[in-house]
């Protein structure tokens, strides 16, 4: 792989930038692999990644049926913050917050995580007990939080309203959070891995999985057989089908999760506001476009795309809390597919087949753990037994009730 | 300034009437008619803007919606709005318009040396750069952010206002060009509901730029009779300056209308400024017409280089011409006419088109007009120096992709291209249409419709290029029978010769000159190059890394062109590239429109009770319980909440206070089935619950965990009344609903939200009963109404049903009268209070009165994670029930495992410190986090009834019932250390005897 740096860029200009490489190759598939993973979005990309760079299993596919990155990675408003409530959580999404630090270097590739500041808004009493048991639990585990008083954040986000409806009580502050380019996370994360050896092959479908005396060798494709000794499926939305090709049910539902932003113009919003009292974020990205998120659509579907209704109840939100936006204009709207677990925590996880692992249930938030869930994951698939961070996620938990409930407590979990 | 470019006739706008506006600090003047776009051309004002990436100096490249260059702030201060485009901004007096994106002024432009330094700036550089040191990231960031963004914010709440309309038309058309005209036109006449929308102020689309006849008559005339027998119909609406901007499932589409906001900031008060449509549509009709390409050649994004139907449309329409000089650089025949048109004006031009031969009628006008031809030309270089200057133009390759032979350096002020049309599919695309490649045209047309989504296009926008056809086409789909308008057959385009990039004197992309395809975000055709070498080659990919399409435009000038770069440079066909999805919206709406008029008081309604303005005359405090708002104290002068919800705290436990509890979730059960519904429902067994009596009950999600709780009262024998918390009434109804429609749809209940029905008011304390009975004359005493109990009476005249029943461990009666009563009632309770100190409270006390109890609130001492055994309530668990909601779960391993967080109390050391709610409790203080959690302070507050006063507080803790008498640490986020003793969570009348008194 060719450094990308200043100077680099300096060389190539001189050729006129015919020179540079590919940022990474479009093998076709071998007959067989070490592992398969299925799914080229961000989290099946870190994964191939840190298999390929700390696990020593080079000899990796990673399968996507479209473009990489074209699923939830590319779509989501790439919001990274890591003050979950319970413990494991925050091992989790702690553990990719360090690895946030001090990606674009390792990758070789801006990401551009962008420590911003992430402000939780509390609206009303109830509002105010929920951050602050959240924020005390994060401190205790160790990860930056602060409470603001109104004041704080009337000097941290001038423009917004602090009165009317949803009066602002306080906030939950996480320096640390902020965004990261979303694109660049799955193209970083590729060229990496391809430079480790890796096999990224793009519009290529999983349509089937060999299946051995409960034991997977393989999958199918729309590009024939490929065979494979440990298969991961990293597929968001679309990880029940893939249960179903295999043979089980996975406690997943798919909704539509729609995202929105507005013209460019210069800088009004530095940092990443979530209200869960009116029920909408906000962030403002590099290129001067707002970004604009809220809840999911109420019904399952896999067509990536919503009802418009949900664009009008989160721009009503956004214009509660920021009055002065309603000049403002729209220029895009889209959807992507999310896979919501009861209790709002991911599934990394061992499956009934044997050498078969999934990882998905990251619902409307996954994005940030890209890094952490990667590695997790990678470890897990090496060693044939899931990492400590990655064991209260498995499915079981389903059965034993033994479930992470981010949804119990709060309410938006992006 | 005079009008300099302004043609001395001609035009559709109002020559009797001067308007004056504001450019830059400049004042010019322009006529009714015009478009900020075409005054400032007749003006002669050509620069306009400055790129996105590189700075580069930009003006005008079209005359509609499809403008990516001229991007204004549009007024100043409250009024302010960025990045709208001068081709839709209709001039009215006293506008004021600023270009953006520049500093310190438009013509001196500090960020130009990002087009001096371009040749290190190509595509997706950033994330090659900017790594080192990684601490400096935000400083970079910093900078890229203040030099990106184009206009500014408003930072002053918006004056104005916005509304939403809806509609269900049969015939929705969407654009009044010819299609559109005839397909409104024919549906009127077929006696359909027609709904004509479109985005200009008149009628007549691309006819308003041309000069066609149809049913022999002019255009105009045409379009004239037109709207006025449209008018005649009763059922027809026609809307005008309405962008359809969403084609959305099941024929939903939304338009917004600008109603007074081409009027600038002097606009009536009374109507809105936009107005959003939402229609649900039987058939529609797409009537888009199409959009010219520009032809990708060296320095093409000079100012003065406009799209040729553009200079087009500026002639006919607005009576301007972009110069005295013009040079028309084409691929197709549809230029000719501009250049003809322009040579009939006076206008010197020169035409250069790649092919060898144009279409005999072509030629021919042209010659006869006058204009120099350069056939099979191409131009390969632009001098502009505050201005164009001239072209260069040289002879082309018979491939295309070389010229050769001398330059020949042609004089001008003004240039033009067309490299072809592209139909506006974007409507069908949402529509989730599919697209064909037209080979003779070399354009995306529609092809099939989803069935979700029926509708058809016509004209331009199916890939129809001449006005007989589009006449036809737009007819047929109306649906009337008579003949069709027509109009005389003409090829418009004619032999199209694709020519993606246009070479220049030194390789594309390896020289001085850029090729762009993309203006506003600045993407050239090396760009495009660059993202394919380095293995961008999905079409997304190259989107992306390129940002191509992803401007304010959404590349409607640009992606077709993008696409034909690619397909020619791989040497595949157009369609194997692929390509991008249109999204919603058309062309950007503002939020205004989106949110309408549900703003401020109207977003999400604030509810009340009955005796809400009787609080608020009395001094209450209120809070926010959801949408409710709630009185939470009621302070004396000289007190805070501490001191008055002392006050009320122990005054309830010593005499007697009144509680507004009207928001409490009610649910009317009424059926044969309801005894079965509440033992499904509850834990505990419902059976045996005789008429006029009450229950506790605790609802369990499918985890086993508590989701809500209340008192159900059987009414009568088939009739009882449902109480929730106020935050989870509509969250039970929905759960009994989903339960009884999905599962249970033989069961025979009827449940009906009374929330708002009753007022209700709840008197607690030992003289609770004394106040009530100096209301009634019906029996209220133990006997006749012992605790638990329920019945009817009438109180101060009026029917009530009370409720024995206590949320203070008090002897308590909640009183249930009809809403409309509520305030009445209150009053006659508060007089008879007097006579017994009688204090009114509010929610802060009643949390205080009911944790000193013990009592839960879900939602705050439990969250979703707790079972009825971590509550301490096994007892409320029936274990002979065959069935409840949540019983399978509770049997599961980790959720009737030991240890698990339990319910407890918590006396603070120091007895004057309140915990803070939501303090953790660790199993090992350390001198730093982390620090192992066991649990948290749920509830907390300061008690004046325990101990003469101390501090008291309900927390759940890991194996908390075994930790009772343990002291425990609680590390606060502020630094402070500490500790707390686990206790009994009842503080007081642990036996429970006051209640029954
Ligand atoms: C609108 C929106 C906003 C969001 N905002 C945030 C946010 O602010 N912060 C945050 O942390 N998270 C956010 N998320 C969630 C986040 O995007 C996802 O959790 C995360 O990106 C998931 O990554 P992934 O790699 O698992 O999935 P994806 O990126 O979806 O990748 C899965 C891939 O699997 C491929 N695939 C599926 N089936 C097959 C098959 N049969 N064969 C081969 N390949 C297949 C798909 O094509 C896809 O590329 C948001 C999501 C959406 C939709």
């Amino acid at each position: 792989m060719s450094r990308y740096s200043v100077f680099s860029l300096v060389r190539n200009a001189f050729s006129y930038h015919q020179n540079w490489q590919r940022a990474w190759r479009s093998p076709d598939p071998k007959r067989e692999y070490d592992v398969v993973i299925v799914g080229g979005g961000g989290h099946g990309l870190a994964t191939a990644y840190y298999l390929a760079t700390e696990c020593g299993i080079t000899n990796v596919a990673v399968i996507e049926k479209g473009w990489l990155g074209g699923g939830n990675t590319g779509r989501n408003t790439t919001i990274v913050r890591s003050n979950y409530l319970w413990d494991e959580s925050a091992a989790l999404y702690g553990h990719a917050m360090q690895l946030w630090q001090g990606l674009s270097q390792a990758l070789n590739y801006n990401v551009m995580y962008s420590p911003r500041g992430l402000l939780h808004l509390a609206h009303s009493v109830h509002d105010m007990q929920e951050i602050q048991r959240r924020g005390n639990a994060i401190y205790l585990n160790g990860i930056d939080s602060e409470f603001l008083s109104p004041e704080q954040v009337r000097e941290m986000v001038p423009f917004m309203s602090m009165e009317g409806r949803y009066p602002v009580l306080g906030a939950l502050l996480q320096k640390r959070g902020g965004t990261a380019r979303h694109d660049a996370v799955a193209w970083g994360y590729a060229r990496a891995a391809d430079a480790a050896g890796v096999d990224i092959i793009q519009n290529c479908e999983v349509t089937g999985f060999d299946i051995q005396d409960g034991t997977v060798t393989g999958v199918q494709t729309s590009r024939g057989r490929i065979g494979a000794k440990t298969v991961g499926v990293v597929t968001a939305g679309h990880s029940s089908v893939m249960a179903e090709m295999a043979g089980f049910r996975m406690p997943l539902e798919s909704f539509p999760l729609q995202a929105l932003v507005s013209e460019p113009v210069k800088p009004v919003v530095d940092c990443v506001i979530m209200s869960n009292g009116v029920h909408a974020y906000i962030s403002q990205s590099d290129k001067g476009e707002l970004v604009i998120g809220a809840s999911s659509d109420a019904y399952n579907s896999y067509t990536q795309r919503g009802s418009y209704d949900i664009i009008e109840d989160t721009l009503q939100a956004i214009c509660e809390m920021y009055p002065l936006f309603t000049r403002m204009r729209m220029l895009r709207q889209w959807g992507g597919i999310v896979d919501v677990t009861v209790d709002r925590s991911p599934i990394i996880s061992k499956t009934p087949v044997r050498n078969l692992y999934f990882n998905c249930g990251w619902g409307t938030g996954g994005f940030k753990c890209t890094p952490g869930s990667g590695h997790v994951f990678a470890h897990s698939l090496a060693n044939g037994d899931m990492h400590a961070i990655a064991a209260p996620f498995s499915m079981d938990r389903f059965n034993s009730g033994a479930l992470v409930d981010e949804g119990a407590a709060s309410a938006v979990a992006h | 300034m005079t009008q300099d470019n302004r043609l001395p006739a001609g035009g559709l706008i109002d020559r009797s009437r001067t308007l004056s506006f504001e450019f830059d600090g400049k004042t010019y003047t322009g006529h009714p008619g015009d478009t900020l776009a075409s005054a400032l051309m007749a003006n002669g004002v050509t620069l306009l803007g400055r790129s996105f990436k590189y700075h580069r100096p930009r003006g005008l490249l079209a005359a509609g919606s499809e403008e990516p260059n001229a991007l204004i702030q549009l007024e100043r201060g409250a009024h302010t709005e960025p990045n709208t485009r001068a081709t839709a901004i209709e001039l009215y007096d006293g506008l004021n318009a600023c270009s953006q994106n520049r500093w310190p002024s438009l013509k001196y432009d500090i960020g130009v040396v990002n087009s001096w330094l371009s040749r290190f700036f190509p595509a997706g550089f950033y994330y090659k750069t900017f790594m080192w040191p990684e601490r400096l990231w935000m400083t970079y960031e910093h900078v890229i952010r203040r030099a990106a963004g184009l206009g500014v914010s408003p930072r002053l709440p918006d004056p104005d206002r916005y509304e939403h309309r809806h509609d269900q038309p049969e015939l929705l058309v969407v654009g009044a060009g010819p299609a559109g005209l005839a397909a409104a036109l024919s549906g009127a006449r077929a006696g359909k509901r027609v709904v004509l929308v479109d985005e200009n102020p008149q009628l007549g689309g691309s006819l308003l730029g041309s000069r066609d006849t149809i049913d022999g008559q002019s255009a105009l005339d045409w379009v004239a009779g037109v709207r006025a027998e449209l008018a005649e119909h009763p059922c027809v609406r026609v809307l005008t300056r309405t962008t359809l901007t969403g084609y959305f499932d099941y024929n939903y589409l939304i338009a917004t209308e600008h109603v007074t906001a081409h009027l600038g900031p002097q606009a009536s008060d009374d109507l809105p400024r936009q107005r959003l449509w939402k229609f649900r549509a039987k058939s529609v009709v797409l009537a888009t017409g199409a959009i010219e390409r520009p032809l990708v050649f060296a320095d093409n994004d000079r100012p003065g280089i406009l799209l040729a139907s553009a200079v087009r449309t500026y002639q006919h329409r607005f009576g301007v011409l972009p110069g005295r000089r013009l040079v028309v650089f084409t691929n197709n025949d549809s230029a000719y006419s501009t250049a003809i048109d322009a040579a009939s004006a006076g206008v010197a031009v020169t035409l250069v088109d790649c092919r060898d031969t144009a279409g005999d009628a072509a030629e021919r006008g042209a010659d006869a007009a006058g204009v120099t031809r350069m056939m099979g030309s191409a131009i390969t270089g632009v001098s502009y120096r505050n201005g164009l200057q001239s072209v260069d133009v040289m002879a082309l390759s018979a491939d295309g992709t070389r010229v050769d032979g001398p330059v020949q350096k042609v004089p001008c002020d003004s240039a033009c291209s067309s490299g072809g049309w592209n139909p506006a599919v974007h409507l069908h695309s949402q529509a989730k249409g599919k697209l064909r490649w037209l080979e003779d045209t070399h354009t995306y047309a529609p092809a099939a419709c989803a069935s979700t989504m029926p509708h058809s296009s016509v004209g331009a926008c199916d890939g129809e290029f001449s006005l007989d056809q589009a006449l036809n086409a737009g007819w047929a789909a109306g649906g009337a029978t008579g003949p069709a308008p027509s109009a005389e057959r003409v090829a418009s385009i004619g032999a199209l010769r694709p020519l993606w990039v246009v070479p220049c004197d030194h390789p594309v992309g390896e020289g001085p000159k850029k090729h762009f395809h993309e203006f506003q975000n600045d993407a050239t055709a090396a760009d495009l190059w660059l993202a394919q070498r380095e293995g961008f080659e999905s079409i997304e990919h190259t989107k992306r890394y390129t940002t191509t399409g992803m401007a304010t435009d959404q590349g409607k000038t640009s992606n077709v062109n993008a696409i034909g770069i690619l397909a020619s440079s791989r040497g595949i066909t157009v369609p194997e590239v692929g390509v991008t999805t249109f999204r919603p919206p058309y062309t950007p709406l503002t939020f205004g429109a989106i949110v309408g008029q549900n703003r401020r008081h109207l977003f999400h309604m604030v509810r009340k009770t009955p005796i809400h303005d009787w609080q608020a005359d009395h001094g209450a405090v209120f809070e926010d319980v959801g949408d409710w708002k709630r009185a939470r104290y009621y302070p004396k002068p000289g007190e805070d909440m501490d001191a008055a919800v002392r006050r009320e705290c122990q005054a309830v436990r010593e005499g007697v206070g009144l509680f507004d509890a009207s928001t409490l979730g009610k649910i009317d059960l009424q059926g044969e089935d309801v005894a079965w519904l509440l033992d499904m429902l509850y834990t505990n067994a419902w059976g045996g619950l005789a008429v006029g009596k009450c229950r506790y009950g605790l609802m369990l999600n499918e985890h086993g965990m508590v989701f809500d709780d209340g008192v159900t009262t059987r009414v009568a024998e088939n009739h009882y009344h449902m109480t929730t918390t106020t935050g989870g009434a509509a969250r039970v109804l929905g759960w009994i609903e989903e339960w009884l429609q999905t599962e249970w749809p033989d069961k025979r209940v009827h449940a009906t939200s009374v929330t708002e029905q009753w007022a209700v008011m709840a008197l607690n304390g030992p003289r609770a009963r004394a106040v009530l009975e100096a209301l009634t004359e019906d029996d209220v005493s133990n006997d006749a109404l012992p605790f638990m109990g329920f019945k009817e009476i009438q109180l101060a005249g009026v029917p009530a049903r009370v409720f024995r029943i206590s949320f203070t461990g008090e002897q308590a009666f909640e009183v249930n009268v009809p809403a409309r009563y509520g305030r009445f009632v209150w009053e006659q309770m508060v007089a008879a209070g007097a006579a017994h100190d009688m204090v009114i409270y509010g929610t802060e006390t009643m949390h205080v009165l009911r944790a000193e109890k013990g009592f839960i609130i879900v939602g705050q001492d439990s969250d979703g994670t707790m079972t009825p055994s971590d509550l301490d309530m096994d007892w409320i668990v029936s274990k002979k029930k065959a069935d409840f909601l949540g019983k399978r779960s509770l049997t599961r391993s980790d959720t009737s495992r030991d240890g698990r967080k339990q319910l407890v109390g918590l006396l603070s050391e120091d007895p004057s410190l309140v915990l803070p709610e939501g303090a953790h409790v660790v199993s090992e203080l350390r001198a730093a986090p982390p620090m192992p959690m066991i649990g948290h302070v749920t509830s907390s507050y300061f008690s004046p009834n325990v101990d003469g006063g101390r501090s008291i507080a309900l927390a759940v803790i890991q194996g908390g019932f075994k930790r009772k008498g343990d002291w425990v640490d609680l590390p606060l986020i502020d630094g402070r250390r500490v500790r707390a003793k686990v206790v009994d969570p009842v503080f007081v009348d642990a036996a429970g005897e006051r209640v029954k008194s």
